[in-house]
């Protein structure tokens, strides 16, 4: 790297959004009677520490799964809100699957992986539907859809699917061996190699193929795209597709790993749709940007967790965090120099 | 009876929070911009209202307080992409966000539990004639709302801004002060429609309890297309869908059918209006 790409980093609004972000959580810190070096430390410590690096990896599956999921139709400038409706029916498909798949375990896993994915982007594909045909804005169809596949799932789980016998809303345990082989006595699954695989091809894709420049053209300017022969309501299909099935494939890597079922919630509770979604923007959708981002908040959700445990400050304080890089970043600030420039330009 | 005069109230009851964020919207929209950050506003004002009633003992003082919380947060809408010219959609976004996890941060920091603050003594607010007074208020705000936008000088300039800001500058309007109004005139709505939900309907305050209201009253304003009377019918469409759920839980459907009806009900309301919205435009050969 050359000097004027490291201070045109540093300059960023990447960096200024993310220093901005930690400052402020500092000061959230003092404010509850904390230290933030101590809060810091911690979170990092916690996260990437023996103890911690495992939970953080299996996060950062959920997290970078969801992260692409988002950032996919975000490289076009569409945004998809309804993460965790295509998640769920993805995992409650996955679920199905893999509890009444009449086939040999291993081959069950890869039906119900496949069966999890099909029926996000099935359901993706309908908001992009009713954007096409309806005049939805994208948006608003993704998210209100979102809604009601969360509560037929929660209803599957409570009712007709729910283990015998128990207390707990979730379905029956999968059958032996249809589960996600993990790494080691880990938490870890394939499921996070199979998420790399996927950022490998977004970046592949965004690189070096004429899709990836059609997505990042009509990114930077729809109507200049479709002029140039883009037809946009195709790209708006194909793009939630993916992003269906990726969001889907997240579900059911949550239903193929610990605790290996189904339950309710607890693929919608730690907000990985939200946080993926941070990460995604943070990044601009960028593929190794996204990578890194979803890492960086895998980090801050893990770590603070032990945050919580050595200094009492409530673990939410992560959360805030979050959105606070990425109210600055959507402000676009940046540092004094180029700021000052902007408004030069803009005059 | 399945349609009496209890569903009818207990849908306007359900309505309230939903018109009041949605004529915030709605003005924000004939100002020239695209608020949904409404959702967190509401969420703020919620968590301000019981934090104030619970601490001083008025519920009143909530409401203000309510108000004033949320039209300081929406502070970072108006500098954010008014004078900053950010992107609206990802600080609306943001600040959606932002808000759960402060008021989730809150929550514990001042009040010790998590999940749900729900205390005896807390003061909620009073009912006249089955209803709060904020939802006599948010009938007047749609007539008032509606007066001024149709013929006040204000409301003239604030459409003026909306539709074309550089001709409004040309005529001594300033854009900016017009923009700035709309999103904290919205951002009170929000903070009153909050302390409804938290004071009014129910008396406690609940890890995101908004739950997507803020987001169907986005939909309103588009069902509506950013008139007061048309926010509050589609905001009446919604409070039926609410009450009717309710209704048919009593009946013995399961719970998340009834949660479900009002998301289901709004999306077939849009479906339906901007189809036919767009059939009548098609013949014109405007494809955008």
């Amino acid at each position: 790297m050359n000097p004027a790409r490291i201070t045109g980093a540093l300059r960023s609004p990447v960096t200024f959004s993310v220093l901005a972000g930690v400052l402020i959580g500092a000061l959230f810190l003092v404010g509850t009677g904390a230290d933030p070096i101590t809060a810091y430390e911690a979170v990092l410590t916690g996260a990437l520490g023996a103890d911690g690096i495992g939970s953080t990896l299996t996060t950062t599956t959920s997290v970078l799964g969801m992260a692409l999921a988002l950032a996919i139709p975000l490289r076009a400038r569409l945004i998809n809100l309804g993460g965790d409706g295509q998640m769920v029916l993805g995992g409650i498909t996955a679920a199905v699957t893999g509890l009444y798949s009449p086939l040999p375990a291993p081959l069950t896993v890869v039906l119900a992986l496949l069966a999890g994915m099909a029926a996000g982007a099935a359901y993706a594909t309908l908001a992009a539907l009713c954007e096409n045909h309806l005049g939805v804005p994208l948006l608003v169809s993704s998210l209100l859809l979102s809604y009601p596949a969360v509560s037929l799932a929660s209803y599957l789980a409570r009712y007709p699917l729910k283990e015998p016998g128990s207390s707990l809303p979730q379905t029956r345990a999968m059958p032996d061996g249809v589960e996600l082989p993990s790494f080691g006595d880990s938490t870890v699954t394939v499921g996070l190699v199979l998420v790399a695989v996927a950022a490998a091809a977004y970046c592949f894709t965004d690189r070096r193929t004429a899709v990836g420049y059609e997505i990042r053209m009509t990114g930077l300017n729809a109507r200049f795209s479709a002029y140039a022969g883009v037809e946009r309501r195709g790209l708006t299909l194909k793009l939630m597709s993916v992003s269906g099935a990726l969001a889907g494939l997240v579900g059911a890597i949550g239903v193929l790993s610990f605790p290996y079922r189904f339950v309710d919630g607890s693929l919608t509770a730690p907000g990985y749709t939200w946080t993926g979604l941070t990460a995604a923007l943070l990044a601009m959708a960028a593929p190794i940007g996204t990578v890194i981002s979803s890492f960086f908040f895998a980090v801050l959700q893990v770590g603070g967790l032990a945050m919580e445990r050595t200094t009492e400050v409530p673990r939410e304080l992560t959360q805030v965090l979050q959105a606070i890089v990425i109210v600055f970043l959507a402000a676009r600030l940046r540092f004094p120099g180029r700021w000052f420039d902007r408004r030069k330009e803009a005059v | 009876m399945f349609f009496d005069s209890d569903l009818l109230m207990s849908a306007l009851r359900a309505l309230t929070p939903i018109l009041l964020a949605a004529l915030g919207g709605a003005i924000c929209e004939r100002a020239g911009v695209f608020n949904i950050g409404l959702e967190g506003m509401m969420l703020m004002g919620c968590f301000t209202a019981v934090a104030t009633s619970w601490f001083t003992g008025s519920p009143w003082l909530g409401v203000l307080a309510a108000a004033l919380a949320a039209a300081g947060y929406s502070l970072i809408l108006a500098v954010g992409a008014v004078t900053l010219r950010g992107d609206a959609v990802v600080l609306g976004v943001a600040m959606n966000l932002l808000a759960v996890g402060l008021t989730g941060f809150l929550l514990r920091t001042v009040f010790g539990v998590q999940g749900t603050f729900d205390d005896p003594s807390l003061a909620g607010l009073p009912l006249i004639g089955g209803f709060t007074p904020l939802t006599y208020l948010s009938w007047a705000a749609v007539a008032v709302a509606a007066v001024l936008l149709s013929r006040h000088v204000w409301g003239l300039r604030l459409r003026g801004v909306g539709e074309a800001p550089d001709a409004a500058a040309t005529l001594g309007v300033s854009p900016v002060r017009y923009k700035y109004g709309a999103i904290l005139v919205s951002g009170v709505l929000c903070g009153l429609a909050g302390a409804q939900l938290a004071l009014g309907n129910v008396t406690l305050f609940t890890e995101n309890m908004t739950a997507g209201r803020g987001w169907i009253a986005v939909v309103a304003v588009m069902l509506g297309r950013a008139a007061p009377v048309g926010v509050l019918l589609a905001a009446l469409l919604f409070g039926l869908a609410e009450a009717a759920g309710f209704r048919l839980q009593g009946l013995g459907l399961p719970q998340q059918a009834t949660d479900a009806a009002p998301y289901v009900v709004t999306l077939g309301a849009l479906f339906l209006t901007t189809a036919r919205r767009r059939r009548r435009i098609r013949p014109s050969g405007a494809a955008s």
